[in-house]
């Protein structure tokens, strides 16, 4: 394949196309590479950007998957602030919304999600911000501070980084959940119980199972929350962080298999053989659960990165991989590895009130999924035992006093 | 600035100057050097950015943190002188400083 050089089209500057692009050099393709963001700066972590980036302990170089010169020096064409309109799978070309088209031999769509904006009255209000981007980033950072106000729509992890973010800066922050509870989507009640009792003790105020009727404003700034039951509560700012849409829409256009989310392989190839799709935007298989996932995390999008990057330089494929991620609140290091999926018990090990537990979900006796709340043994024990199925002695994991590596050995140990 | 090699399983090896202040994870990464994942991009979250520090660089590196060794020792290629390379701080100390990647991150 390398003799012929084919010209591998990237759409997606983000943390997959980055990495791919990246990997593809690694791997010692020596064609073409050309990288298309939207954005109009090169490929950076999102993940800091409602924590370390927020309060101001991260700078843009360190927030860069790569130096600027790395692209030039890698012969990697960059191409930001460039809109795609279509793909053609036929002719086997992307147009772009000015009117450039570009020819690929090896498209790679990497286009991510975007934050989703609720249809409520004046949420175009200036104020009103969605956290996906780094300018969106700035414009927080630049919006909130000491004193100032903060509404947060949407209990989910996004939402509780930016508060436990804001809290350090001694803004007041106020949590809006349309469920009956914070994390509904991702997390059991005991863990969304905890990071609730821990936000409240740390100054944030919560309001469960609200609708957010409107929002106020004064010559088109932002001036408060109005809930359905009347109540109105005045702010600063406002965050959403109500979830995210797949990008999937130049894929639907050209024909491609999708079900939310782009459908691809075990090398994350599309339904068309010259077209792959990685990252937030696809959806694949994860063999340890016998199902297909569609995955929101940085963990993901590198996996994906390489299946694809092996796929196009004829390499072995990666082993496959425990899916995990992370979220920082405060002092809290969270960890999580699998997905509770078809899980019928939970095991709960150590102490929520101390602030150090995980939750194991098993099906039967094997581990389908664990959150470890300032316990990396918990994750790294329970991310092995996810991938090898191997069965556990739910009272010994239970009991902290065994340690991981003696639980997961047996009684004999 | 320090300069270090990052010696990759196949013997490979990569000499680089990296930034004081930077980690030697953030080195490697950032002159795309095979061997090292980072997915956590150095949060000491997920244990994919292992190097083996030569024996007589070991101390010089300084020890290794509570979070970070509870981590290290659950991972498959542990050795005594494993460390998690987003935990070591590059200084001008550490000029000449070698490191060696496992056969796999994780």
């Amino acid at each position: 394949m390398q003799e012929s050089k084919p010209h591998v089209v990237i759409i997606g500057a983000g943390h997959a196309g980055g990495t791919l692009a990246a990997l593809l050099r690694q791997y010692e393709f020596t064609g073409p590479i050309t990288l298309i963001g939207e954005e109009p700066i090169p490929p950076y972590h999102r993940p800091p950007l409602s924590k370390a980036w927020l309060k101001g302990e991260a700078d843009a170089e360190s927030l860069a998957l790569k130096p600027l010169e790395f692209y030039a020096e890698n012969n990697i064409d960059l191409w930001l602030n460039a809109r795609v309109a279509r793909v053609d799978p036929v002719g086997k070309k992307v147009s772009f919304l000015n009117g450039n088209i570009l020819a690929y031999d090896i498209l790679v769509i990497a286009t991510g999600s975007r934050a989703i904006y609720p249809p409520i009255p004046r949420a175009d209000s200036r104020g009103i911000m969605l956290l996906r981007t780094a300018a969106d980033a700035e414009q927080l950072k630049a919006t909130i501070g000491a004193g100032k106000r903060l509404v947060i729509v949407g209990g989910g992890y996004i939402g509780l980084e930016v508060a436990a973010s804001v809290r350090g800066m001694d803004a007041e922050v106020v949590i809006l959940e349309r469920e009956e509870r914070i994390l509904k989507r991702v997390a059991n009640p005991i863990l969304a119980k905890f990071f609730q009792s821990y936000h409240e003790a740390r100054g944030v105020t919560f309001e469960l199972g609200c609708h957010v009727a409107s929002f106020g404003s004064e010559n088109g700034q932002v001036t408060g929350v109005w809930l359905g039951d009347g109540r109105g509560l005045p702010c600063d700012a406002v965050v959403i962080g109500a979830g995210i849409h797949p990008n999937e829409d130049i894929a639907k256009e050209a024909g491609l298999e999708c079900d939310h989310g782009i459908l691809v392989d075990l090398e994350a190839r599309t339904s068309d053989p010259n077209i792959f799709a990685i990252g937030d935007v696809s959806r694949r298989p994860m063999p340890i659960y016998d199902c297909m996932f569609r995955m929101e995390s940085v963990p993901n999008a590198l996996e994906q990165a390489k299946q694809a990057a092996a796929a196009i330089t004829g390499r072995q494929a990666p082993m496959g991989e425990v899916p995990w991620q992370w979220s920082d609140q405060y002092d809290l290091k969270m960890q999580i590895a699998g997905y509770p999926f078809e899980a019928d018990s939970l095991v709960v090990r150590g102490d929520p009130q101390a602030a150090k537990f995980a939750l194991f979900h098993l099906k039967g006796d094997q581990v389908q999924a664990v959150e470890a709340i300032n316990s990396p043994p918990e994750f790294m024990m329970g991310r092995q035992l996810i991938g090898n199925r191997k069965a556990v002695d739910r009272i010994r994991l239970a009991d902290p006093s065994i340690s991981m590596k003696e639980v997961v050995a047996g009684r004999d140990a | 600035m320090a300069q270090i090699t990052y010696i990759e399983f196949n013997n490979k090896a990569h000499t680089v100057d990296v930034k004081s202040g930077m980690s030697v994870m953030e080195g490697a990464v950032r002159n795309n050097i095979p061997g090292i994942d980072a997915e956590c991009g150095g949060e000491c979250s997920c244990g994919t950015c292992q190097v083996f520090v030569d024996e007589t660089w070991f101390e010089k590196a300084g020890a290794r943190n509570d979070t970070e060794a509870s981590i290290l020792e659950f991972t498959d290629a542990f050795r005594p002188n494993s460390r998690l390379s987003c935990q070591i701080k590059v200084t001008d100390a550490l000029d000449g400083l070698v490191v060696r990647m496992p056969k796999r991150q994780g």
